[in-house]
C-alpha cells in the first residue's frame, strides 16, 4: 500500500449527490455530519464541489431526469474516487424497483460510464448514521 | 546558501510543515469549540498527499496555462514570504532597506493568483469567487497599508529588521494605545487575507461550492491549499514581528515565549472564525473601508502624537 492510498484512506472528502431520494436518507446524512458523530475524526469532510471529492454519497433512485446529471457529476469527480450508495433506494431500487420512471439501477449506470468504478453499498431505509460510519470505515479497511 | 534558505529553512520545507500543523491546530480548536474530538494531528498532511496523488481535471473552457500556473506562482510567492520573514527574525540585519514593502507586495500575490486562476477556469461559480476575492483584496488592503505605514513611521525604519530593533529598544509596539488599535485592524485584515470566516465569501463552500477553487482538483488544488497553509503560518508571525517584538530564538525561554505568542494569535484567529457568521461581500468591503479604515487612521494619528 503506497503513500497515496494510505493518505486517501485517512482523508475522504465527500460530495453529496441526491438523485431524487425521499429526503430521508439526506436528513440522515446531514445528521451524520453534525458534531454528535464527528466524522472529521476519520478525516471525512463535506466539500461543495465534485472536483474536490474523493467519495460521492449517492442517495435515491436515478430517474430519467437525474441520470445524465449523475453521469456528469461522476465525470467531474477527480479519480480515484469511491461511490457510496447510501440507502436501499440507491443500492438496489427499494420499492421503486421496476417502476416506470426508474429504468436502471445506479450502480449499472456508473459501471456503464466507468467499468472500474469502486462502488460500495450501505443499505437501510434509511441507514442510521452509526451504520453509515460502520459501513464507510469497513469499506475503507478493505480498500 | 540562498537555495537552502528558500527550500529548507525557513523556506519551503519548514514553512510547509509548520503551516500544515497550524492548519491542523485550527481545525482541532474548531472541533473543541463544537464540542467534538476533531481530526488527528497528521490530517492536513494526509489531505495534502492525497490531493497530490489525484487526477488534475482541466475544465473544457479553461485557459489551461493560466489555470495551472496560478497555484505554482501562489505557492512560490508564499514561500518567499515565509523566507523573508524567517530570515528577518533570525538575524536583524539579514534584510535590506524596504523589505517590508517587498514583503507586502508578495503577500498580495497569492490573492492575485487566486483571482487569475479562478478567472481562467471558465465556470460561473469560479468567476463569482474570483470577483469576490478581488473586491475583498481591494477592501482589506486599505486599512492594512495604513497600519503598516503607521508602524514604519513609529519605528522610523523601512525594514523588518529595523522594526524589530526598534521594538527591542523601546518595547513592543503592541503595548501602546495606537498599537492595540492597529493590532485589532491588522488581525482582521489577516483574517481576510487567509480567507477565513467571516471573510470567506470568495470560497463560500455552501453557496459557491468552493468558489474560487471550484474547478481546481488534485495537485493544483494542493498547491493552493499549501500556499494558504504557509500563509497561515507566516501571517501570525508577521503580526508578532510588527507588533510584539518578533520571534527571538535565544535560549529556552525565548523559544517558549515565541511559541506562546504564536499559539495565542492563531487561537485568536480561530476563535474569531468560529464565533462569526459569513459576511456578504458588500458588507465585508463596507466593514473594511468604513470601520477598519477609520480605526487605522485613528491609530495613525495617535501614534504620530506619541501615544
Ligand atoms: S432508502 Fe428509504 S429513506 Fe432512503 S431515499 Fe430511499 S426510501 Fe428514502
Amino acid at each position: 500500500m503506497g503513500l497515496k492510498t494510505a493518505a486517501l484512506k485517512k482523508s475522504i472528502w465527500v460530495f453529496h449527490v441526491a438523485c431524487s431520494p425521499c429526503n430521508n436518507c439526506d436528513i440522515e446524512i446531514l445528521d451524520l455530519l453534525t458534531p454528535r458523530f464527528d466524522v472529521e475524526r476519520f478525516g471525512i469532510t463535506l466539500v461543495g464541489s465534485p472536483r474536490h471529492a474523493d467519495a460521492l454519497l449517492i442517495t435515491g433512485v436515478a430517474n430519467r431526469h437525474v441520470t445524465p446529471r449523475l453521469i456528469q457529476t461522476y465525470r467531474a469527480t477527480a479519480k480515484p474516487c469511491v461511490c457510496f450508495l447510501f440507502g436501499a433506494c440507491s443500492s438496489y431500487g427499494n420499492f421503486f424497483r421496476g417502476s416506470y420512471n426508474v429504468p436502471r439501477r445506479i450502480d449499472e449506470i456508473i459501471r456503464e460510464e466507468d467499468p472500474n468504478a469502486i462502488i460500495l453499498y450501505i443499505p437501510g431505509c434509511p441507514p442510521k448514521p452509526e451504520a453509515m460510519i460502520a459501513g464507510v470505515v469497513k469499506a475503507l479497511s478493505i480498500l | 546558501m540562498q537555495v537552502f534558505y528558500y527550500l529548507i529553512f525557513p523556506g519551503f520545507l519548514f514553512a510547509a510543515v509548520a503551516g500544515l500543523l497550524t492548519t491542523w491546530f485550527d481545525r482541532k480548536v474548531t472541533a473543541r469549540v463544537h464540542y467534538r474530538v476533531g481530526p488527528p494531528w497528521f490530517q492536513s498532511f494526509a489531505d495534502f498527499f492525497k490531493l497530490m496523488g489525484k487526477e488534475v481535471i482541466l475544465p473544457e473552457n479553461a485557459k489551461k496555462t493560466g489555470f495551472l500556473l496560478a497555484p505554482i506562482v501562489a505557492l512560490a510567492a508564499s514561500v518567499l514570504v515565509a523566507t523573508i520573514l524567517g530570515l528577518s527574525n533570525w538575524s536583524y540585519d539579514n534584510g535590506f532597506v524596504g523589505d517590508i514593502i517587498v514583503f507586502w507586495y508578495f503577500l498580495a500575490v497569492p490573492s492575485i493568483m487566486i483571482i487569475l486562476g479562478a478567472g481562467a477556469a471558465g465556470s460561473p461559480l469560479s468567476a463569482v469567487g474570483s470577483s469576490r476575492e478581488m473586491k475583498l483584496l481591494l477592501g482589506y488592503e486599505v486599512p492594512f497599508v495604513i497600519v503598516i505605514t503607521m508602524i514604519i513611521f513609529k519605528a522610523g525604519s523601512l525594514s523588518l529588521g529595523g522594526i524589530l530593533e526598534y521594538q527591542l529598544a523601546h518595547g513592543p509596539i503592541l503595548y501602546s494605545l495606537s498599537g492595540v488599535i492597529a493590532f485589532i485592524v491588522a488581525l482582521l485584515c489577516v483574517q481576510a487575507k487567509l480567507g477565513l470566516v467571516p471573510f470567506d465569501a470568495p470560497e463560500a463552500e455552501t453557496e459557491l461550492g468552493g468558489g474560487a477553487f471550484y474547478d481546481y482538483s488534485g495537485a493544483a488544488l494542493a498547491g493552493f491549499k499549501l500556499s494558504k497553509a504557509i500563509l497561515f503560518y507566516s501571517l501570525p508571525i508577521f503580526l508578532i514581528t510588527l507588533f510584539w517584538g518578533g520571534v527571538r530564538i535565544d535560549g529556552g525561554i525565548g523559544i517558549l515565549w515565541a511559541l506562546l505568542k504564536y499559539i495565542l494569535i492563531v487561537a485568536l484567529i480561530t476563535v474569531i472564525r468560529n464565533t462569526n457568521p459569513r459576511l456578504r461581500i458588500d458588507q465585508a468591503v463596507k466593514f473594511f473601508w468604513g470601520w477598519m479604515t477609520i480605526l487605522s487612521v485613528i491609530a495613525f494619528i495617535l501614534s504620530v502624537n506619541g501615544l
